[in-house]
C-alpha cells in the first residue's frame, strides 16, 4: 500500500466540479475522491452530460474548482506556476486548433514551447524530442504537411504527438475518438496504450468507447449519477459498475463479453 | 525552417529598394536615380531638386515604410489574436475614435465657433485630436472588454463603439458645412506627404515601441494559433500576452493613423498577401515578411498616387484599395484557399 501510494500521479479530494456565477453554483459533481498510479492508462466513462469534461477541465485548470483539491505529483495543483504546470501535464482538447495553416511540424513543436527561450529557437534538444514524438506516433511522413491536408484521425495522431513533445508525467486527453471510425477508434486507443508502455507516462483519456477501453485500460474511472469509481476494468465488471451507467431502458451491459447489447 | 526563406527575403529586400528609389524618383517632376545619390553625399548642383529630395520625398518615402509596415503587422496581430482572418488594425476602434477626435476639431468648429476656429485646426491640433481620440474609444473598448472574458467579445464590443463614433461624426456632419465637410473627408483620405523630418522622428519613436513590444509577443503569438486554452495549457500567460498584442497594435495603428490619417485596407491584405508567399504560420517568420511586404505595397501605392509627371496626386486611401483589392482577389482565386 506504501508502494503504491508513492506512485500516485493524480489525486482528488473531496472535489467538487461545477459553474459558479456570481449568485448560483451549479454543483456538476461534488465529493470526488480519485487517486489515479502513474505509468498507465486510464480511461475516464460516464454517460452524456454526467460532467466529464467538467471534471477534465477543471483537473486541467481550464476551469476552476468549487471545493475540494487536487494534487498532481502530490502538489496542490493551486500552488503549479503555469510554466510548471505545462512542464507536468499536457493535453489534447477537443476544440478544433484556431489555425489549421501550421504544419504538422510546426504544430508538434509548439509543444516545446515550455522549454524554449523568449522567442521560442528550438535547441538541438528541442527538435530531437519533436523527432522522436513524430515516430512515437508514426507520422514521420505527415511532417510536412498543413493540418488543413489531413484527416481527421491523422490530425488526432499529431495533436497527441504534440502532447508528447511537451514531455509531461501526465497527459490528458478530451475524448480523442470522436469524430473517428471504429478502426482509428482502435488505433488512437491502442497508441495510448503503446505510448504508456514505452514511454512510462500516465495517459487519461474520457471516452464513449466503454467496451474498448475495458480491453485496453489499465485503470478506469467511472463517473455516474452517485459517485466516481476508479478500478481495474475486471474488478468493475464482477461489481457491476457498468451496468450502472446508463437507463436500462434500451441498452444493458452483458458481463461475459464485456459490452453493451441493445434489449431484444 | 527559416534557411527556406532566405531567397524570399532577399529578393523582398532588394524589391523594398528599388521601390523606395523609385517612390523618391517619381512625382511630379521626375528626379534621375544618379540625382537622387548626388543628393544624398551633397553634391547635386540643382535649384530646387535638393530641397524636393530633402523635404519632401524622403520623409514621404520613410513615412510610406512606416505606415505600410506598421499597418500590416498590426493586421498581423489582431488576425492572430482574434483568429478572424477578417480582422484589422481597426478593430479595436482605433480609426473610429481617430476620426471622432479629428471630426470634433474640423466639424465641431461650426458648432463651437469664431475663435475656436483659427486657433485648433492646425496639423498639431489634428494629430493631437486623432491621437486622443483613438486612445479614448480604445480606453472604452478595452474597459467594456475587461468584463468579458471572452475574446471574441473584444472584437463585437470594438465593431459596436465603431458605430457609435460614426453616429456621432454623423450628427456633427449633419450641423457642419460644405467647406468644413470637405476639410474632415480630405483628412479620412489619408496623406503620407505633410510630415516634417521632427515630426517623423516622433512618429519613428512609436512606432519603434510597438515594433518592440511585438517583438516581445512572437512566443505568445505562435501558440495562439492553437487557440487559448492550448496555448494556456503550453504554460502561456494569456491575459498579459492579449495586452501586449493590443498595447502594440494601438501604438502602431494609432500613431500612424494620427500622422497619416485612416488609412484603410493595408492592414487587413498585407498579412493575407503574406501568408500567399510565406506559407507558414511561425511569426518568427510572418512578422519581418510582414513588414518588407507592407513597405513595399505601400511605397508603389504611393508612387501611383502621386500621378507621375502630372500636377495632380490621388487621394492614397482610393489607391490602397483600387490595387490592394484585386491583387487579394486575384491571388485568392489563384490559390483557391484562404490560408490562416
Amino acid at each position: 500500500m506504501n508502494n503504491k501510494q508513492q506512485h500516485i500521479i493524480l489525486k482528488t479530494e473531496n472535489l467538487t466540479i461545477g459553474y459558479a456565477s456570481k449568485k448560483v453554483e451549479t454543483i456538476v459533481a461534488s465529493n470526488i475522491n480519485m487517486a489515479l498510479q502513474r505509468g498507465q492508462l486510464i480511461g475516464l466513462v460516464g454517460a452524456n452530460g454526467i460532467g466529464k469534461s467538467t471534471f477534465l477541465r477543471t483537473l486541467t485548470n481550464v476551469q476552476n474548482k468549487l471545493s475540494g483539491s487536487v494534487f498532481l505529483n502530490k502538489q496542490n495543483l493551486d500552488t503549479f506556476t503555469q510554466i510548471d504546470l505545462a512542464k507536468t501535464m499536457s493535453l489534447v482538447l477537443t476544440e478544433k486548433i484556431a489555425s489549421k495553416n501550421l504544419s504538422v511540424f510546426e504544430l508538434v513543436s509548439l509543444g516545446r514551447q515550455p522549454y524554449t527561450n523568449w522567442v521560442g529557437n528550438l535547441s538541438e534538444t528541442d527538435l530531437e524530442v519533436v523527432s522522436r514524438a513524430l515516430k512515437q506516433t508514426n507520422i514521420e511522413t505527415l511532417k510536412d504537411k498543413k493540418c488543413f491536408e489531413l484527416s481527421d484521425g491523422q490530425l488526432q495522431k499529431v495533436m497527441i504527438a504534440r502532447a508528447l513533445a511537451q514531455d509531461t508525467d501526465l497527459i490528458i486527453l478530451d475524448e480523442p475518438t470522436t469524430h473517428l471510425d471504429m478502426y482509428h477508434k482502435a488505433y488512437i486507443l491502442k497508441l495510448l496504450q503503446k505510448l504508456v508502455k514505452e514511454t512510462n507516462k500516465t495517459i487519461l483519456f474520457s471516452s464513449h468507447e466503454i467496451d474498448l477501453a475495458i480491453q485496453l485500460c489499465d485503470t478506469m474511472v467511472v463517473m455516474t449519477h452517485n459517485s466516481v469509481i476508479t478500478d481495474t476494468p475486471c474488478n468493475l465488471i464482477s461489481e457491476g459498475v457498468f451496468d450502472t451507467l446508463f437507463p436500462k431502458d434500451l441498452i444493458t451491459f452483458n458481463n461475459q463479453t464485456g459490452s453493451f447489447r441493445i434489449n431484444k | 525552417m527559416n534557411t527556406n526563406y532566405t531567397f524570399a527575403f532577399i529578393t523582398l529586400v532588394i524589391i523594398l529598394i528599388i521601390c523606395f528609389f523609385a517612390n523618391i524618383s517619381l512625382g511630379s517632376v521626375s528626379i534621375p536615380l544618379s540625382a537622387i545619390f548626388e543628393s544624398f553625399i551633397g553634391t547635386l548642383d540643382h535649384e530646387s531638386w535638393p530641397y524636393i529630395i530633402k523635404d519632401y520625398r524622403l520623409p514621404k518615402a520613410f513615412t510610406a515604410i512606416l505606415v505600410g509596415s506598421g499597418l500590416g503587422i498590426s493586421g498581423l496581430l489582431m488576425q492572430t489574436l482574434f483568429r478572424n482572418p477578417l480582422a484589422g488594425p481597426f478593430v479595436l476602434g482605433i480609426s473610429s475614435g481617430a476620426s471622432l477626435g479629428v471630426a470634433l476639431i474640423i466639424l465641431g468648429v461650426g458648432i463651437f465657433g469664431g475663435a475656436y476656429a483659427t486657433f485648433f485646426v492646425s496639423k498639431w491640433s489634428i494629430i493631437i485630436a486623432a491621437s486622443l481620440g483613438s486612445f479614448l474609444v480604445l480606453s472604452a473598448v478595452l474597459i467594456v472588454s475587461s468584463k468579458v472574458r471572452d475574446t471574441m467579445a473584444i472584437l463585437i464590443i470594438g465593431l459596436m463603439f465603431g458605430s457609435i463614433t460614426a453616429a456621432v461624426v454623423s450628427v456633427l456632419s449633419y450641423f457642419s458645412s460644405a467647406e468644413q465637410l470637405q476639410q474632415y473627408i480630405f483628412w479620412g483620405f489619408g496623406s503620407l506627404g505633410n510630415l516634417s523630418w521632427q515630426e517623423l522622428g516622433i512618429f519613428f519613436i512609436v512606432y519603434s515601441l510597438g515594433i518592440l513590444l511585438t517583438l516581445f509577443s512572437i512566443k505568445g503569438l505562435n501558440s495562439l494559433l492553437l487557440g487559448e486554452n492550448y496555448a494556456k495549457s503550453l504554460g502561456l500567460n494569456i491575459k498579459q500576452t492579449r495586452l501586449i498584442i493590443i498595447l502594440a497594435t494601438s501604438l502602431l495603428a494609432g500613431t500612424i493613423t494620427a500622422f497619416a490619417g485612416p488609412i484603410a485596407f493595408i492592414g487587413l491584405a498585407i498579412p493575407h498577401i503574406t501568408r500567399q508567399v510565406f506559407t507558414t504560420s511561425n511569426h518568427k517568420v510572418l512578422l519581418p515578411a510582414v513588414f518588407l511586404f507592407g513597405a513595399i505595397i505601400m511605397l508603389i501605392c504611393d508612387s501611383i498616387a502621386q500621378l507621375p509627371t502630372s500636377d495632380y496626386f490621388l487621394p492614397i486611401n482610393a489607391i490602397t484599395s483600387l490595387i490592394g483589392a484585386p491583387v487579394v482577389i486575384w491571388l485568392l482565386v489563384r490559390k483557391r484557399k484562404m490560408l490562416f
